[in-house]
């Protein structure tokens, strides 16, 4: 069995973020940044499942301009077998993401796609869903355990009332929650022969495919600041202006 | 301008999410259909019926579509879309995020996820970076996919409408997953997403136990209970109490933080609340830069204290 684990590269998700001068995106220039944390969970997991003997290959795949090969060669640390880069400096959006994928999946066959539910940046959670549907597979979102057999992937889903377990015939997609797994830690041996490994470069305008973005970014804003913390003394003074001042008990 | 909006339901009573997605159909035109789809669901139908401002509700019913999977309700809500429809609306739950996407791809359009602001028929306002940005997106699509961030519109009233009901052919079944089982927590206390008072715990709280000092609280106060990350990757509660930037996003009257230090990732989820209390003994929590009212103390102190005074006070 073959499993694809397509990446993305965004802000570390400890730094903080802010807006540029002309409102037009976010600051980019030297801002750390690395694998979308969902992402690294994907990978996880697909490394976990060939380490169990279920699958012999697990393959990542991102898309964007040359510097997401770092996103990659995390991947490759963490111990995956293969890397494909689709190179573009276009603007991406989850529909030409999951039509791009689509080309890669025609390429290499796999069994089971697994990635991440959303990415840190946009919070769009569209990407697997879309994907699922452009293949015409089953889909298991969100998911915080798997259960893989030679036809089906048994998921454990956190929907809002609680968890759903869903049968996936396969090929299937899978997005991962947050506790489907913790990610291993890279070892600098492993970092440093990551730097050396191949990587499988196509260029995203060979592909032959529109992935124009659909929506047009009019701009950004902060969100209205809240106005400022009293610190009370006391449950006493808290409960007198939780009645008196706010009135909402 | 015709609207779709695609019901959340358990067959028999309609989700509360889909009553503020209504909402927001109001704000873009006139003709809204509702689309139920489930199994032995007319009760569901019947009471849709009465919301206020739905011109139509159809209803689709068949076992293939009793538990939601999305890849049996995207072929029939395809089925549905018409040269009239230019909008196809759900709530940004668990339910909407797993199927809105799938129609949109096979339309061929975007979709525009967690909307909390309409500013014309085309032009959408959205967090994004955990809520720290509002993005102003404009679409060229004929038909938006859209899901709607159900605390930033107010829900439709459910009585006083008049909609006809209209039985629609199901689509063939898919059949490509199965729906195995639900593992769902049941509680006596309000939904969380709605509740007026939400009362959330985090790693301070220390243990799964001590989670009955928020639940003694939240008997007397009417209120939900949250909680952070932290606290469900420590197994002190289930995840669907949490709240946050990939959990649940809340925006009660009072929203009270107890043992909860505010990673960006949690004030994503509540920070619209409309009056934040924040409780933590480490007073450097960035949870006090947003909380209106903080108290530094020892929860262990602090929430028996406060136990006893709501017991005068409702005395």
């Amino acid at each position: 069995m073959k499993i694809l684990v397509p990446v993305k590269r965004t802000i570390d998700a400890n730094v903080r973020v802010r807006i540029n001068q002309d409102s037009t995106g976010v600051e980019t220039k030297n801002i750390k940044t690395g694998i979308n944390p969902f992402c690294e969970i994907a990978v996880e997991e697909a490394l976990r499942l060939r380490e169990s003997g279920k699958v012999e290959e697990v393959i990542v795949v991102s898309i964007g301009p040359t510097a997401s090969e770092e996103v990659l060669r995390h991947g490759l640390a963490m111990g995956v077998d293969r890397a494909i880069l689709i190179e573009t400096d276009e603007l991406l959006q989850p529909l030409g993401i999951a039509k791009l994928l689509k080309a890669v999946v025609e390429r290499e066959s796999p069994d089971l796609i697994i990635l991440g539910k959303q990415s840190i940046d946009e919070d769009n959670n569209q990407t697997g869903q879309m994907l699922a549907a452009l293949l015409g597979w089953s889909q298991g979102t969100f998911v915080s355990k798997i259960e893989l057999s030679v036809e089906k992937a048994i998921v454990t889903r956190e929907v809002d009332d609680g968890l759903e377990t869903v049968a996936l015939t396969l090929p299937a997609v899978i997005t991962t929650d947050l506790r489907l797994n913790q990610p291993r830690y890279l070892s600098l041996p492993n970092i440093m022969k990551s730097k050396k490994l191949p990587l499988d470069r196509i260029k995203g305008v060979d592909l032959d495919i529109d992935f124009q973005p659909r929506l047009k970014l009019l701009g950004l804003n902060e969100p209205p600041k809240r106005s400022g913390c009293i610190k009370v003394k006391s449950i006493e003074e808290l409960v007198d202006k939780l009645q008196n001042e706010a009135r909402v008990i | 301008m015709g609207i779709l909006v695609i019901a959340e339901h358990d067959n028999s009573s309609l989700s509360a999410s889909t009553l503020p997605t209504i909402s927001a159909a109001r704000q873009l035109g006139k003709d809204i259909t509702l689309l139920i789809a489930g199994y032995h669901c007319s009760a569901v139908a019947d009471a849709a019926s009465k919301i206020m401002g739905i011109t139509q509700v159809c209803m689709a019913d068949a076992a293939h579509y009793k538990n939601g999977l999305a890849e049996e309700l995207t072929p029939l809500i395809i089925s549905q879309v018409t040269e009239e429809i230019n909008y196809i609306l759900a709530p940004v739950t668990t339910f909407g995020k797993n199927l809105m996407p799938r129609v949109a791809a096979l339309l061929d359009v975007a979709q525009i996820s967690d909307i909390v602001k309409i500013n014309s028929p085309d032009t959408f306002v959205r967090p994004i970076y955990a809520g720290n940005f509002l993005a102003t997106v404009q679409s060229r699509d004929i038909i938006k996919v859209i899901t709607v961030r159900t605390t930033a519109f107010d829900p439709a009233d459910t009585e006083n409408g008049t909609a006809q009901i209209e039985s629609i052919v199901a689509t063939p079944m898919v059949g490509i997953s199965e729906f195995i089982k639900n593992e769902f927590s049941t509680s006596d206390r309000p939904e969380l997403t709605t509740a007026r008072v939400v009362i959330s715990g985090g790693r301070g709280l220390g243990a799964a136990e001590n989670f009955k000092l928020l639940e003694d609280l939240a008997d007397k106060l009417g209120a939900a209970i949250g909680a952070s990350r932290a606290a469900v990757d420590a197994d002190y509660i289930s995840n669907d109490h949490q709240v946050g930037q990939t959990g649940k996003i809340v925006a009660p009257d009072l929203y009270i933080a107890v043992g909860i230090s505010g990673a960006i990732q949690h004030l994503a989820g509540m920070k619209d609340s409309k009056v934040i209390v924040a409780i933590n003994k480490d007073m450097d929590a960035p949870i006090f830069e947003i909380a209106d009212y903080g108290l530094i103390a020892d929860l262990f102190q602090a929430l028996p204290e406060f136990s006893k005074a709501l017991d005068t006070l409702n005395d």
